[in-house]
């Protein structure tokens, strides 16, 4: 960031002593605090300069200002600090970003100083990371279809413009392959509109960042990729900056400059040890599991900032991902991601043994908006159909497999069979595709329709005969697929929403779920309070 | 009043410290700072006084003034709340966005009801009668689906000394003039305000007996809320939390609405403003915006403001219900709302309650349902007017046992449990009928029998012994395999997959289904058991269960939720006739 150019005024500056003091009262050094007293002036949420007696500059903000004392973060840690020649400058400035379509193609490091060797960008404005909350009337309902060419997705848990759609995976998991292609492939039917990616890597090691260089640039991605660097053995603290920056300028090529962006935020569990080690130094009343009471609402100052506005161009998608702490769904970091995301894309742990790549578990696996992004005109007619019928149709065959595990496969129906080699079907054709493969829409409902017709038509239920006349392999064949679709009515079951046959009576107990076995994959991880065993990656 | 000024003392988050405050009283609204900022007063020590800001304190320094307004947090009423949408403390969210732009900017300051705008008084009171706190003046057709009555305020009471005639008036204009004992004369205009912390006064609590009828069929008839009522929807993400609250407050026969976001997302409200002026109310075939109050404080907005919102949402709830109305609130999610106040009572540096909520979370919990209730009101004659509660919680880990659900469940009612095994299967609503409860079964029983059916409550509780069965039979089934069951059990067992799947499972995104009207709930359940009781006789007989399962009546029972509202009596009578029919052909005398 280039502070020279900061010039210590604000608006509120006039009330204020000259901001050129240097302070050299540290009182007090604690974890990534310290504390400065006898100062005057302080503002809430400034930028601090920090000079160690080695004289190595270092960056803070005023998390408490007092008369005559301010607590400080330091974000580049607190390390070679003393309370005797360090010294500190009140900036009078919050935590700012300048921001320009320059930064396009450009590495920034987590506090954004350009790290890849070229010049600092000449900004167009500075504006302050923190942003400011959209307004929920100025908001546009997100609709836009995205095409990622990943069937898990685009065909069961659909991506739309302006969403926030999270990857809870675990460690091990190729979560950064399927961010990655993810990257790669994204794009909107018909239109070629500009775009841009923006990638914020929190604590994360550099080979992954150069796994992510490396991809962007093989792919030509990088000239419209915006990168903020935080790696592992940057210092934590910064981590809690790192992400706004990065939102902040993709809000200005967003809703400034027009650009559909994509940000993809990793690790966001990073980010929250980050959030709770200031917490813990400050000696805060601690919520679940350590991590502050106020997580969910710090967590929603960056989710939130995906979007839409009426009546501007441009949209940000956001793809956070967060591995799960012992594949732990029940955590707090993907608990409260769930509670404000739009949705969560689940990685499982048994798929990946299984070699099947994306290893996404469609079970627990939503998109909250989907349903107004699919369908004629958007998709295809038929695909809510084809999705909820898939989705039924591999929920029962999961739970065959239970079955089978304690009366084996011979004592199953003809009918039952069908199902459960669905479900390895599914698993094998439509869950698993190549690391390159790029399927379009229709090619993932074909392939859907393909593995449907291996099951009986009497039993697929959700979908309506119109439908299956047009699309069912077995009777498109000798049909144009353009064929206007006037045949039966609907039928009362393709409405419904259910599996038919395979929901029981709920648990009498709590509501936290029991190992079941089965699709979901290890299990038996302890709850904060240690009290209960759960299974791992199963949504709710 | 004196304004005291103070100068803040020190920042930390949305939590400010004044010096200077002497004099200054709890919970008044202060502003801070150069730039205005709204607060509130939330503790008094000495010359101190602790703030909690509702907006954004980034940037401020020590030394700022803090000026004293002297009156608490306070809603503005008057005609004209209804088809807005505000932020937690009353601002309309398009004015903060005609003045501010698309993003919500702090210091802004605009009016929550429109000044200028000129209604259509009638007057409606006798001049020189003796009028008291909610007494009616006059009445102002805000929207077309309701009518504003305009009231004395709670505390004003004398002879009315002058109304003014059928005209249109601003509601700062006054309409009346009312002659206290001691000979001053008060002037009375359309608005009112009132502290959103402080219930409105009310003659006396009724209690409930008339169901508030949602046309969600596991509700009405299986877990019935009260108009009065209040009712709790715990669940984890994903299980259809927003996706009720949205059905309740598009579906409820309330004739008022009050919707609060309180910390959600600001996607979901968007799409409220986008649906509800296109959806039409069943009863009025009015746009339902028209009878809606919108408060939307999402996830990112200030989380003192959050605090604030749904003190905001019940009181303009209570203004309404004083005229007369039956009012439902919902609140999405009264978690966040308690999340607020651990974050300021964290910053206050309190002694921490249960996973670092405040001590008090649980009366002020009890609080605000409180405030809910069937209500007989001041001023008039037998005038009645009623708040339903329904708040959602959103228990970390869907785990209930966690301090918010467990407190708001020993206040409230009925009890909706969301389940998430149950959203993993995509039934929904996703409402456990096994956990779930109401206690106003009996208090609606004799409403449902005199206007729907003299069966009713036994149907419904033959149909809860089935669903209890069947929990009993799928452990058995657990060990030995269905086929082992003898054909009664299996015929309970479909009896009340039928119930599972075709009654309880309801689709919001139908468009017949998403609207249930009470007599088809009843007419379905009562179907239903009839097919139950001829299949169990049929077995009983000697007939196989899949022979009966293949049975044309059955297809059309899976079809009944899709019957067109106007057709259901007719077609439904129809089909009993067929049932009959069909299982007599099988050999069994009926």
């Amino acid at each position: 960031m280039s502070e020279k150019k900061v010039s210590g005024k604000t608006k509120n500056a006039g009330a204020r002593i000259d901001k050129s003091v240097e302070y050299t009262s540290v009182g007090e050094v604690s974890g990534p605090l310290i504390v400065v007293e006898n100062v005057s002036g302080v503002a809430y949420g400034e930028v601090v300069k920090i000079k160690t007696s080695a004289g190595e500059e270092r960056l803070g903000q005023v998390l408490e200002a007092g008369e005559s004392r301010a607590v400080v973060q330091v974000f580049e840690g607190t390390r070679g600090l003393d309370t005797k020649g360090t010294s500190v400058r009140f900036t009078g400035e919050t935590m700012k970003i300048g921001v320009s379509e320059e930064a396009l193609g450009r590495v920034f490091d987590g506090t954004g100083r350009a790290i890849d060797g070229g010049p600092e960008i000449i900004p167009d404005e500075r504006r302050e990371i923190n942003g400011e909350p959209i307004n929920p009337s100025a908001r546009q309902y997100p609709r836009d279809f995205i095409e990622t060419g990943i069937s898990t997705i685009d065909g069961q848990n659909t991506l739309v413009r302006g969403q926030k759609l999270p990857i809870f995976s675990g460690s091990g998991l190729p979560h950064n392959d399927l961010a990655t292609q993810i990257a790669r492939q994204a794009k909107t039917k018909g239109q070629a509109e500009e775009f841009a990616v923006v990638f914020c890597a929190m604590g994360i090691t550099a080979e992954e960042a150069n796994f992510f260089i490396k991809d962007f640039e093989r792919t030509g991605a990088l000239e419209r990729a915006v990168l903020f660097l935080n790696l592992a053995n940057d210092p934590a603290i910064e981590r809690i900056i790192t992400p706004r920056m990065a939102l902040t300028t993709a809000e200005y090529l967003a809703f400034d400059r027009g650009m559909h962006v994509l940000v993809i935020l990793t690790d966001m569990t990073n980010y929250c040890e980050a959030l709770r080690e200031i917490a813990a130094a400050r000696e805060e009343v601690p919520g679940r599991r350590g991590y502050p009471g106020y997580m969910y609402t710090d967590l929603s100052s960056i989710y939130e900032r995906a979007g839409r506005i009426e009546g501007r161009e441009g949209s940000i998608t956001q793809m956070p991902i967060l591995t799960m702490p012992d594949d732990d769904i029940t955590h707090p970091i993907p608990d409260l991601t769930g509670y404000i995301t739009e949705g969560q894309i689940v990685l499982s742990r048994e798929l990946h043994r299984k070699d099947i790549y994306p290893p996404v578990d469609v079970l627990p696996c939503l998109s909250r908006l989907m349903k107004q992004g699919i369908g004629k005109g958007r998709t295809r007619e038929d695909h809510d159909a084809v999705s909820n019928q898939l989705y039924a149709a591999y929920a029962e065959g999961c739970d065959l497999r239970d079955l089978v595990a304690v009366v084996g496969e011979e004592a199953l129906t003809e009918r039952d069979r069908a199902f459960l080699k669905f479900a390895d079907l599914f698993e094998g054709r439509f869950i698993k595709q190549g690391h390159d493969e790029d399927r379009s829409i229709e090619r993932t409902l074909e392939i859907g329709w393909e593995l449907l017709s291996t099951i009986p038509i009497s039993e697929l239920k959700k979908i309506d005969d119109k439908y299956i006349s047009k699309y069912h392999p077995s009777k498109a064949k000798a049909e144009q697929p353009a064929q206007p679709h006037e045949t039966a009515p609907p039928k009362a079951e393709g409405e419904k929403d259910s599996p038919h046959e395979t929901a029981v009576a709920p648990k009498k107990d709590d509501g936290r779920k029991k190992t079941d076995s089965g699709k979901k994959t290890d299990s038996g991880k302890k709850t904060d309070s240690g009290k209960k065993t759960e299974p791992a990656v199963k949504g709710r | 009043m004196s304004l005291h000024e103070g100068s803040i003392e020190n920042i930390a988050g949305p939590v400010v410290r004044a010096r200077g405050m002497r004099g200054a009283r709890m919970y008044d609204v202060v502003r801070v700072a150069n730039e205005g900022l709204i607060g509130e007063i939330i503790r008094l020590e000495g010359d101190f006084a602790t703030i909690q800001v509702y907006e954004d304190t980034a940037g401020i320094t020590p030394g700022e003034p803090v000026v004293n307004t002297g009156a608490p947090l306070s809603v503005e009423l008057a005609p004209g709340l209804l088809t807005s949408i505000y932020d937690g403390i009353q601002r309309p969210l398009p004015l903060i966005k005609a003045q501010a732009g698309d993003f919500i900017a702090r210091g802004v300051s605009v009016s929550p009801i429109d000044h200028d705008r000129k209604w259509l008084f009638e007057p409606a009171a006798t001049v020189g009668g003796q009028v008291g706190g909610g007494d009616v003046l006059g009445n102002v057709q805000e929207t077309n689906s309701v009518l504003h009555r305009v009231m004395v305020p709670p505390q004003t009471k004398g002879k009315l000394a002058w109304l003014a005639d059928k005209g249109e008036f601003t509601v700062d204009e006054p309409v009346a003039r009312i002659a206290a004992e001691d000979g001053s004369e008060t002037e009375l205009a359309m608005l009112q305000k009132w502290p959103v912390r402080i219930g409105r006064p009310f003659a006396k609590k009724l209690d409930p007996t008339v169901p508030l009828i949602t046309g969600q069929r596991i509700f009405d008839t299986f877990f019935p809320i009260a108009k009065g009522g209040t009712a709790a929807i715990p669940g984890g993400f994903g299980t259809g939390k927003t996706v009720s609250q949205h059905q309740l407050a598009k579906w409820s026969d309330a004739q008022i609405v009050v919707y609060i976001g309180c910390g959600e997302r600001g996607n979901e409200m968007t799409d409220v403003l986008r649906e509800f002026p296109e959806l039409e109310d069943p009863k009025s075939g009015e746009p339902l915006m028209n009878r809606t109050v919108l408060i939307a404080n999402t996830s990112n907005m200030p989380v003192a403001a959050r605090e604030a919102s749904v003190y905001t949402g019940i009181t303009i709830a209570e203004y309404y219900r004083d005229m007369g109305y039956d009012v439902a609130l919902m609140a999405d999610s009264t978690s966040r709302w308690a999340e607020a106040m651990r974050e300021i009572s964290g910053r206050l540096e309190e002694m921490p309650g249960e996973e670092g909520y405040p001590a008090y979370l649980a009366s002020r919990l009890a609080d605000f349902y409180e405030r809910a209730g069937r209500v007989a009101l001041r001023g008039g004659k037998d005038r009645e007017g009623s708040i339903s509660v329904i708040g959602a919680v959103s228990p970390p880990g869907g785990d209930f046992s966690e301090p918010v659900t467990q407190n708001t469940l020993r206040i409230v009612k009925v009890f909706w449990a969301l389940d998430s095994d149950l959203a993993d299967r995509r039934h929904f609503p996703s409402v456990n009928w096994l956990r779930s409860y109401s206690l106003y079964l009996s208090d609606v029983k004799g409403w449902w029998h005199e206007k729907v059916g003299p069966e009713w409550l036994h149907l419904r509780n033959r149909a809860m012994a089935l669903l209890q069965k069947e929990s009993e039979l799928q452990e058995i089934i657990q060990l030995v395999g269905p086929d082992a069951l003898p054909p009664r059990e299996q015929a309970a067992l479909e009896g009340a997959r039928i119930i599972r799947e075709d009654f309880l499972q309801q689709n919001a995104f139908h468009d017949v289904d998403t609207y249930c009207p009470e007599r088809k709930q009843y007419r379905m359940l009562e179907i239903m058991l009839g097919f139950y009781d001829l299949m169990s006789k049929a077995v009983g007989a000697g007939v196989h269960i899949e022979e009966i399962k293949s049975l044309k009546s059955k297809e059309a029972i899976s079809r009944m939720p899709l019957v067109p509202n106007g057709e259901y009596e007719k077609r439904f009578d129809e089909m009993e006739r067929a049932m009959a029919d069909e299982i007599r052909a099988l050999g069994v005398g009926t």
